[in-house]
């Protein structure tokens, strides 16, 4: 299994990645979530060998990989732009790392068609790279990964080109081929569809370091900092600031709220109203002028006129004015995170 | 595209202006080794109320070359650097326009080579072997008299010639030792020569200045064959003040080559009147005296006195090697392919 | 009902397909029309009419047998000499354009400059820098000499195929090293990096994935090399000497001194013939093979020098470079401060003291010449020269380039005429511009014009081989993507491919003005005495005895070899929008 501890790199001067610490075990995927610039990229780099890092180490069962270079590591490594090598057929591509290996021919010819055909790519052995779909291309610099039968696959937002459909034809046959070899994989996006579908763990990446590790589920329902919230869109996020009495002023009105963390009066906080949580009633004590509504596929983000955007099950209409009302149940309060 | 057009317009506006002025511009084809006092060129220039514009056309050959090349339109009106060794080719392609100049009264009739009076003779010089003094007395050696003595063993790799089929002043001094030696000895005695040693570069830059130890080069050889007036150059154009030459050239009979070289007229020419002032005044007195320190070349004019430091340091040979043009015409080619199968293969 | 065509009908069809015809066929056309007018006019015409003279029906006969013999012997040597030359500079060229490519040293764009400046440098500048160096009085002999008390010079090296070989290596190295380097920094990191995580360790990196994506412009480089070598002409009479005689010497043997028309014409024909063939190898090979690669600023792969072992590797390249290249060059500004004394007597001590005075004389007149030439005014020529060569090889060699990305059938066929200057006779060019250009209505024979003209005929297929390449390489969908966003196509062009190509045409511009400083065959034979450029005013000072003479030489020599890198340095120091920008 791999083990990152402390791993610290900077980029022109300032901290890029600090102190990243996570595990992947047998068969389990990973998913790395950030935005992008965060260094997810440098990350996958630094664990591949093609990097160093400022501080840190990088394990493999218990073995230090720090003076194993990058190609006896035996991680594959798929690339955003897919890499390809242009001067070779898809076979060619195919068969780079077993011949790396010293692999007799036959045999390196027998498992480029296995694992072609494990893509979904029989037949396309001595097209050239150049001439396939950004599909196609993927599923290639898949395969060229996947051949030589690495012990440690990592994803480097691959499917960030694609469009939709077929996003999600490659995403279910990803998983498919991760359960059935079972390699241990990192994949690492800034898209939280693909994360949550993929991932047994997801790691959410902020500001250099980790600030949330868990299942899917548990990420999402706890999602554990305003920023995560608002960057998984995890629910209505509401800025407010604590008021003594443990009431927390929002820009649509005061809450009682239960805060585990002890906040100081005046301190900034964020809090959290799942989707459903809102509703629109005829009288209430919040109120605003509708400015825009757009269907989502589980309700209506609605804006109001002084800012804040809420899910709510139908749609208004704009420029009406509606009330909210909030139930005080099932507010959960979110620390927000220092930024550095 | 329409920068194309720019440039194309630009170009050909560019191209217009840089035709010949109205003045009357005499043009003259020289070779490249051709040199001239301004201040005498201006006397000329004033006193005829003409512009004389100097065309270098490379060597003596290559300037011929392009002269009957562009017999039918002419680019100078008067051509000078055919030396003896291109007479004959030069006046049997027809390039020139007789003119008995009355300044041909001054010149002594062995330079007349032409009796046409086509190609006019203006300046001559000879090709010799130069030593370098120092290494003579460093080492005691006696100064070679003859061209046979060059073959002692006591001279073993001390001598660069120039190739001759790429430098004149190695086909003079092929010429040299065909004249000395005649038709059916000259290749012995290269043979000869090359069993002693003999280095032989391509042209007269590279052995002067690369192989000869006389000159600023400090090359291997002692001995070098330039010209007999190279000596006045190394003291006119040294660093430091000299009282004496520090080369000399080998003086003795049939070893050095006389080159002779000529003026004409080219057939074609729009501006005869000038063009035949100009000839005169090449042959006249001024230009002739005006000669030694710009080319290192002698006057043919008997009555033009020579500077001093020519007096001093040049000399001239008093029995050179001389062929008649004709003779050297049929068979130069000849003769440069049996000497490059002799001393090169 | 019958569909009659009514005379308006008929006359806006043949209209229309009078339109038709423009477009699919006269306007690919287009981008060659400059170039076109450009080598008829000053390559082809003036070419055809010398070898008319020395090849038309009656001389043709006059040609010997042996003269056959000459030829086919002279040919084998050309094509064996610069086979060698090319390949031992491919040996030194692709190390030196990995160094540059890959790592960021002090001193970096010093020695980039510096293995420039041989290629515009005359060869009679370079001979007398070899000799100074390795000659038999040279530094190197003299020195060994000393150190065991020999008698004779133990290194023979002037006159030999080695001094031909290094000689070619110290001219050429550069094209290596700016269009291989070029392509380098262009490379996708991310597919060696792919390569390692597949368990190819450095060497097969190379081996696997670098090298066959630099392919192109590797053979871009060999086929550029091997064609100068082939028709090298003041290194093989100044370096090889009388004993060898390549198609180019031969031919100004037979022209010049020989004035053998006939077998002249026959060896340029065989020259001509021989480019033709290497250039349709050449586009067969190179412009097929391009290879798309993404548009990355170069210096994203530029890394410090860290382990030990690599720091010993660089810096014996870097000593290796010096060596090769300052030394001899440095002899040539050593010989200008240097007083060479008259009494030559002392063998073993040259030195005698330094001075200024050949500096200084170069500003004088003493003996009143009319052809004296302030050194500034042949500074001034030569700059003037070599702009006008900028200019007009880029205007010209552009919109061929861009054509090149995508080829028609005619296209095809047009493109190894590129390379045809290359391989034509400088001599042979040379006679044949002044057979040409001496009558009205081309009577441009007297101007000076002709210079730049001839420098761009040979600048021109190093302008666009240096173009093709970075313009093939931009991947369309960006270009797709600018006008999508509203781009008029100058626009889109402007935007997406300038900053790609902007290196190229710097690499470009450079070539065409080292090339234009440094030309001396074709520019001593329709140079105007009136506008002399360096390279003549020093070969004047060369052709007269006398140490002033030499040592004016050597001061102009380097003054030269300082406008030159000057040159380069501000070129490659010039910040033009798009450099480094992705």
């Amino acid at each position: 299994m791999l083990e990152v501890k402390n791993i610290c790199k900077s980029y022109q001067g300032q901290p890029l990645l600090r102190n990243i610490s996570f595990t992947v075990a047998v068969g389990e995927t990973v998913c790395l979530l950030g935005a992008s610039g965060s260094g997810k990229s440098t990350l996958l780099r630094i664990i591949a060998g093609l990097e160093p890092p400022e501080q840190g180490k990088v394990f493999w069962e218990g073995q230090d990989l720090a003076s194993v270079p990058a190609h006896r590591r035996i991680f594959g490594l798929v690339f955003q732009d897919y890499a390809l090598f242009p001067h070779l057929t898809v076979a060619g591509n195919v068969a780079f790392g077993l011949k790396m290996l010293g692999l007799p021919l036959n045999e390196i010819n027998g498992r480029v068609l296995s694992t072609l055909k494990k893509v979904n790519l029989a037949g396309f052995e001595n097209r050239r790279v150049t001439d396939l779909s950004g599909g196609e291309q993927q599923r290639v610099a898949l395969a060229r990964a996947l051949a030589p039968d690495p012990r440690l696959l990592m994803f480097d937002e691959p499917l960030g080109a694609l469009d939709r459909n077929l996003r999600e034809q490659l995403m279910a046959e990803l998983r498919r081929i991760l359960r059935l070899s079972g390699v241990p994989a990192i994949y690492v996006t800034h898209d939280q569809e693909e994360a949550f579908f993929l991932a047994d763990r997801v790691l959410l990446l902020y500001a250099g370091g980790i600030v949330r590790e868990g299942t899917p589920a548990e990420v999402w329902s706890d999602p554990g900092s305003a920023w995560a919230a608002r960057f998984l869109d995890a629910g209505n996020v509401l800025p407010g600031v604590m008021l003594p009495g443990g009431q927390v002023r929002t820009i649509i009105g005061l809450f009682p709220v239960e805060c585990g963390h002890a906040y100081q009066d005046g301190e900034e906080v964020t809090l959290l109203v799942s989707r459903r949580g809102i509703r629109q009633v005829t009288q209430g004590a919040v109120s605003g002028e509708v400015t825009d509504v757009i269907f989502r596929q589980d309700g209506y983000k609605v804006t109001l006129e002084n800012g804040p955007d809420f899910y709510l099950p139908e749609a208004p209409q704009v420029g009406h004015r509606i009330f909210l009302e909030v139930p005080p149940l099932g507010v959960k309060c979110l620390p927000n995170l220092p930024l550095q | 595209m329409k920068r194309l057009l720019v440039v194309a317009l630009s170009l050909s506006v560019l191209l217009a202006a840089c035709a010949p002025k109205a003045l009357v511009t005499l043009t003259v084809m020289t070779h490249d080794s051709f040199a001239a006092s301004a201040s005498v060129v201006a006397a000329f220039e004033q006193a005829n109320n003409a512009k004389v514009v100097f065309l270098k056309s490379g060597d003596a050959g290559a300037a011929l070359n392009k002269a009957i090349l562009t017999k039918d339109a002419p680019l100078a009106d008067v051509f000078y650097g055919v030396d003896n060794t291109f007479l004959s080719r030069a006046l049997d392609s027809g390039i020139y326009e007789p003119y008995a100049s009355p300044s041909l009264a001054n010149i002594p009739a062995e330079f007349q080579l032409d009796p046409q009076d086509r190609a006019l003779p203006v300046d001559y010089g000879d090709v010799c072997i130069n030593y370098d003094k120092a290494y003579f007395t460093a080492h005691a050696l006696p100064v070679p008299a003859t061209l046979e003595d060059l073959t002692n063993p006591a001279y073993k790799g001390m001598l660069v010639v120039e190739n001759p089929s790429t430098s004149s002043t190695g086909l003079a001094f092929l010429l040299a030792t065909v004249n000395h030696f005649g038709v059916t000895g000259y290749l012995e005695y290269w043979n000869s020569l090359r069993a002693n040693g003999v280095v032989v570069v391509d042209g007269w830059e590279t052995a002067y200045y690369t192989n000869f130890s006389g000159s600023s080069g400090h090359g291997p050889q002692p001995m070098v064959l330039s010209y007999a007036s190279s000596p006045a150059a190394e003291v006119v154009y040294a660093t430091t003040k000299l009282t004496d030459a520090p080369t000399a050239s080998v003086l003795g009979p049939g070893t050095c080559f006389r080159q002779i070289e000529f003026v004409g007229i080219l057939k074609g020419t729009s501006h005869l009147a000038l063009a035949r002032k100009f000839v005169d005044f090449m042959l006249g007195q001024q230009f002739q005296e005006d000669m030694p320190l710009q080319m290192y070349v002698y006057p043919v004019n008997s009555a033009a006195k020579l500077p001093q430091e020519f007096v001093q340091y040049a000399q001239t040979a008093s029995q050179p090697a001389t062929l008649d043009p004709a003779v050297i015409a049929a068979n130069r080619d000849k003769w440069i392919a049996d000497w490059t199968n002799t001393v090169l293969r | 009902m019958s569909q009659r065509t009514s005379p308006e009908d008929a006359e806006s069809q043949k209209r229309f397909s009078i339109r038709v015809f423009a477009y699919s066929w006269l306007r690919p056309l287009l981008p060659w029309l400059g170039v076109s007018v450009f080598f008829s006019l000053f390559f082809f015409y003036p070419l055809a009419r010398i070898l008319w003279v020395g090849l038309n029906p009656t001389s043709l006969f006059t040609i010997s047998s042996d003269s056959f013999l000459l030829a086919s012997r002279v040919f084998l040597f050309t094509f064996y000499q610069a086979i060698l030359s090319t390949l031992l500079t491919l040996a030194l060229g692709l190390p030196v354009a990995f160094l540059f490519a890959r790592y960021d040293f002090r001193g970096k764009s010093f020695l980039r400059a510096l293995t420039a400046i041989p290629f515009m440098l005359p060869t009679v500048v370079v001979a007398a820098g070899f000799n100074a160096l390795l000659g038999p009085r040279g530094w190197i002999n003299l020195g060994l000499m000393d150190l065991f008390h020999l008698q004779t010079a133990p290194i023979l090296f002037i006159g030999t195929l080695g001094a031909i070989l290094l000689a070619h290596v110290f001219y050429n190295t550069t094209i290596v090293i700016r269009l291989v380097g070029n392509a380098l920094a262009h490379l996708d990191p991310r597919q060696e990096q792919a390569a390692r995580t597949l368990g190819a360790d450095p060497l097969r990196v190379l081996y696997q994935v670098i090298l066959p994506l630099l392919r192109p412009s590797i053979l871009a480089a060999s086929i550029l090399t091997f064609i100068f070598d082939f028709t090298s002409f003041g290194v093989i009479l100044l370096l090889g000497g009388p004993h060898f005689s390549t198609l180019e010497v031969e031919i100004y043997k037979q022209a010049v001194q020989a004035f053998n028309l006939p077998l002249a014409g026959l060896l340029s024909l065989i020259q001509l013939l021989c480019t033709l063939i290497f250039s349709i190898i050449y586009s067969r090979l190179v412009t097929r093979s391009v290879v798309p690669s993404s548009p990355r600023a170069a210096g994203t792969n530029l890394r410090k020098v860290r382990a030990f072992r690599q720091k010993l590797i660089l810096g014996g390249m870097v000593l290796l470079l010096l060596i090769l290249f300052v030394l001899p060059l440095a002899s040539l500004p050593l010989s200008s401060v240097v007083r060479l004394e008259a009494d030559r007597g002392q063998r073993g001590q040259i030195i005698y003291g330094f001075t200024a005075d050949y500096y200084k004389e170069l500003f004088i007149n003493r003996s009143d010449s009319i052809f004296y030439v302030p050194p500034f005014d042949a500074i001034g020529n030569s700059l003037a020269y070599a702009a006008l060569t900028v200019i007009l090889s880029l205007a010209l060699g552009f919109p061929v380039a861009m054509a090149l990305v995508h080829p028609h059938r005619l296209e095809r066929i047009l493109d190894p005429v590129l390379m045809l200057p290359l391989g034509a006779s400088a001599v042979t060019l040379g006679l044949g511009f002044i057979v040409t250009f001496n009558k009205p209505p081309l009577a441009w024979v007297t101007s000076p014009l002709l210079v730049p003209l001839a420098h761009t005929l040979i600048a021109l297929p190093f302008v666009i081989r240096n173009l093709q390449p970075a313009l093939a390489s931009i991947p369309d969908r960006l270009r797709q993507a600018a006008a999508s966003l509203g781009a008029s196509p100058p626009c889109v062009w402007f935007t997406v491919d300038w900053p790609i190509v902007v290196r190229a045409t710097l690499s470009a511009a450079v070539f065409a003005f080292t090339i234009s400083l440094g030309e001396f065959g074709a520019t001593s034979l329709v140079v105007r005495p009136e506008y002399p450029t360096l390279p003549i005013a020093i070969a004047r000072f060369l052709s007269q005895p006398g140490g002033l003479n030499y040592g004016q030489a050597m001061a102009m020599a380097t003054v030269l070899m300082a406008v030159c890198g000057a040159g380069i340095l501000l070129i490659e120091r010039l910040r033009l929008p798009g450099t480094g920008e992705f």
